[in-house]
């Protein structure tokens, strides 16, 4: 129905990055997943990535770190946060260093998906743009 | 136990009180008294002295008197002259011109005889007085004034006796005096109801009759003053009553002049000055004493009123600390539940994605999985509501403040909600106050609050029914009010007091987080308002808003 976009979905816990995957793939999207912040920027320098699902709390390098250092490296990469404990304060700091908007967990797909739809779609015109 | 400690305490700060006022009085009262009481007791001592010495000068101005005119007599005429009786009755019958107080008057030679005599005893001229002990004492001081006694006349009376010389010849002069005038000068001096004044001699034997202290020539009923030389004044107790006595001898005789005065007559002006005091004195304790228990009741008063609003609002603390903790405890929940909540939402999921797939629709149980999975999304979904709502409690997000329009919100609020409550015929009344001030605060979140109210006004009149908003300004206390009253079933006397706190709900399971009015009740505190629920069965309840209107 749209265009297939590429996708990375980083979050440290395994059972619900790995599922959130699986189902974006059926849902004809190019998914790959990182268990952490780290991870995520070394796999941006070999895959080019459209939207990229972020979780903020991670340990480690946490998700506004992460976000930070995306940004740096792939300007153009829409960032969406994932927010699991009310840190909706986080969400909206995010918000300020460039993320497209934020989900709060549990997530329900239809409405990530429109997210993440809405989020290429910036990607694309940005691209334009340039 | 409350009632026992304000009783210890007004007690106490009256004894206080009392202690301190009435102490001062005591010692003023006292000394005053005191002062005053020695001070007149001087002036009584002065006065008593005074009266005993003017006495004595009369008296002594008597005798200078007599002597000096019986000396006069003897030294200015001849032995020769007196001896004759027509010329000696002349010059008694002189001298008794001027005073009544002679009685008889004699020339006696050196043997003790008569040489002549005039007076109403003519056998008196037959005795001899040599042998008397004034004659003696005549011929060698040169004067004598004898003692009182009454002799053969049979009224008292005394002699003076001086002596002459002429050519080798001695001579006496002799008069006898009537004593009477001394009892006059000496009852000049009984002074009042009860005092006393008389002579003794060196003997005490009295010369004078007392008025109460004895008889003449008996011993006085007084203490012995016949020793006493200078004035002296004395306060004496006699029979357990106090005395005043003033006691001079008189120099021409060996005789001494008491006055006794009773001090109570003397005093009485002090005993008046002392009930005048004593009635001031136990006015004052009166006033005092009602003062202090007027002041005391109204302090304790006071002091009650001021605990009991400490108490209201230490339990004010006691419920935002325990907002507080509760929210802080509701978060950690949320937050653990929330994650593996988020993992289950995800399985479910992607089950069924898969359920989607061909050959699993086949299969006989596909109802049952496509309905299991349904289920947990729901429950997923209900769970996360409430870790949701759990975390927006605890929240510490910072207001965004802005002027709000509380009348603008409260009729958004109306709006949103109308179709809800057209749907279950309950009638959304306003009664906004057309200028009421804007206040600062958040407006969202003032919704929020208005949302919930109405929404649990809502549930619980469930069916036909309505709701009453009304707003107002309250000059007094510079605020505003917003009032939300339904007429639904009302809460009890028991849940009144507990209907902010989190997790309390009377809705059935599941259909309430009882969240929602605590949520109410710390977004209020935070914006520096306060709630307050009142309610009654059968009536409905009423919550009312205050916001403060800052500048």
């Amino acid at each position: 129905m749209v265009e297939e976009f590429n996708a990375l979905v980083v979050d440290d816990e395994d059972d619900f990055r790995e599922t959130l995957v699986k189902r974006l793939k059926i849902r004809s999207l190019h998914v790959w997943g990182a268990e952490t912040g780290q991870k995520a920027l070394d796999l941006m320098d070999q895959l080019v990535f459209d939207v990229v699902v972020l979780d903020v709390k991670m340990p480690g390098l946490d998700g506004i770190e992460t976000l930070r250092e995306m940004k740096k490296k792939k300007p153009l990469t829409e960032v969406i946060l994932l927010t699991g404990h009310g840190s909706i304060e986080s969400g909206i700091e995010g918000m300020k260093l460039g993320a497209f908007d934020y989900v709060m967990k549990p997530v329900n797909i239809d409405e990530l998906l429109d997210k993440m739809r809405q989020a290429y779609e910036r990607k694309v015109i940005h691209e334009e743009e340039r | 136990m409350e009632e026992k400690y304000y009783k210890k305490l007004w007690w106490k700060i009256v004894f206080t009180t009392l202690g301190f006022s009435l102490i001062p009085l005591f010692a003023l009262g006292i000394t005053i008294y005191y002062q005053f009481s020695v001070s007149y007791t001087a002036k009584i001592i002065e006065n008593l002295k005074t009266l005993v010495e003017n006495r004595r000068s009369s008296m002594d101005l008597f005798f200078d008197e007599r002597v000096s005119q019986l000396v006069t007599i003897a030294n200015t005429h001849t032995l020769k002259q007196l001896g004759e009786e027509t010329y000696l009755n002349k010059i008694f019958k002189t001298m008794q011109t001027r005073s009544q107080s002679f009685i008889d008057i004699g020339i006696i030679d050196q043997e003790g005889n008569h040489l002549a005599y005039i007076g109403p005893y003519p056998d008196l001229k037959e005795v001899n007085y040599k042998k008397e002990d004034w004659f003696e004492s005549v011929l060698s001081k040169g004067v004598y004034i004898s003692d009182v006694f009454m002799g053969f006349r049979k009224f008292p009376h005394f002699i003076i006796a001086v002596m002459s010389r002429e050519g080798g010849k001695t001579w006496i002069l002799r008069a006898t005096i009537n004593s009477d005038i001394i009892e006059n000068v000496v009852r000049a001096a009984q002074i009042g109801k009860k005092g006393d004044a008389f002579i003794v001699n060196k003997r005490n034997i009295l010369q004078t009759a007392p008025r109460f202290s004895g008889e003449l020539f008996g011993h006085p009923q007084t203490p012995d003053f016949s020793k006493t030389m200078e004035t002296l004044v004395e306060e004496i107790v006699m029979d357990g009553e106090s005395n005043f006595f003033a006691a001079t001898a008189i120099s021409n005789t060996k005789w001494v002049l008491v006055v006794k005065e009773d001090p109570k007559e003397q005093l009485t002006p002090l005993l008046k000055a002392r009930y005048i005091a004593v009635i001031i004195f136990l006015a004052g304790i009166l006033v005092i004493v009602i003062g202090t228990l007027v002041t005391t009741q109204s302090m304790m008063n006071k002091l009650i009123q001021i605990d009991r609003e400490k108490a209201i609002s230490e339990d004010m603390v006691i419920q935002s600390s325990k907002m507080a903790a509760l929210g802080k405890m509701a978060a950690g929940i949320a937050h653990e539940i929330n994650n593996p909540l988020a993992v289950i939402g995800e399985k479910a999921g992607w089950i069924k994605d898969l359920l989607v797939e061909e050959d699993i629709a086949q299969s006989k149980n596909f109802k049952e999985f496509e309905e299991a999975v349904r289920k947990i999304e729901t429950h997923v979904e209900r769970t996360k509501k409430v870790t949701h709502r759990l975390l927006g409690f605890a929240r510490r997000m910072e207001p965004i403040l802005e002027k709000v329009d509380v009348n603008k919100t409260l009729s958004d609020t109306v709006d949103f909600l109308e179709n809800e409550s057209k749907y279950r015929n309950i009638n959304l009344q306003v009664d906004f106050q057309p200028d009421l001030p804007k206040i600062v605060s958040d407006s969202s979140q003032l919704q929020q609050i208005f949302l919930n109210i109405m929404n649990n006004a809502i549930d619980a009149i469930d069916r036909g029914g309505e709701i009453h908003i009304k707003t107002n300004f309250l000059p007094r206390n510079n605020e505003i009010m917003i009032e939300i009253t339904d007429n639904g079933p009302g809460i009890s006397k028991e849940n009144i007091n507990k209907v902010f706190d989190p997790f309390f709900t009377t809705k059935e399971v599941g259909k309430g987080t009882g969240l929602g009015l605590s949520i109410v009740y710390s977004i209020i505190e935070k914006l520096g308002g306060r709630i307050m629920a009142a309610s009654e069965i059968g009536q409905g309840t009423t919550f009312t808003i205050y916001f403060p209107v800052k500048q």
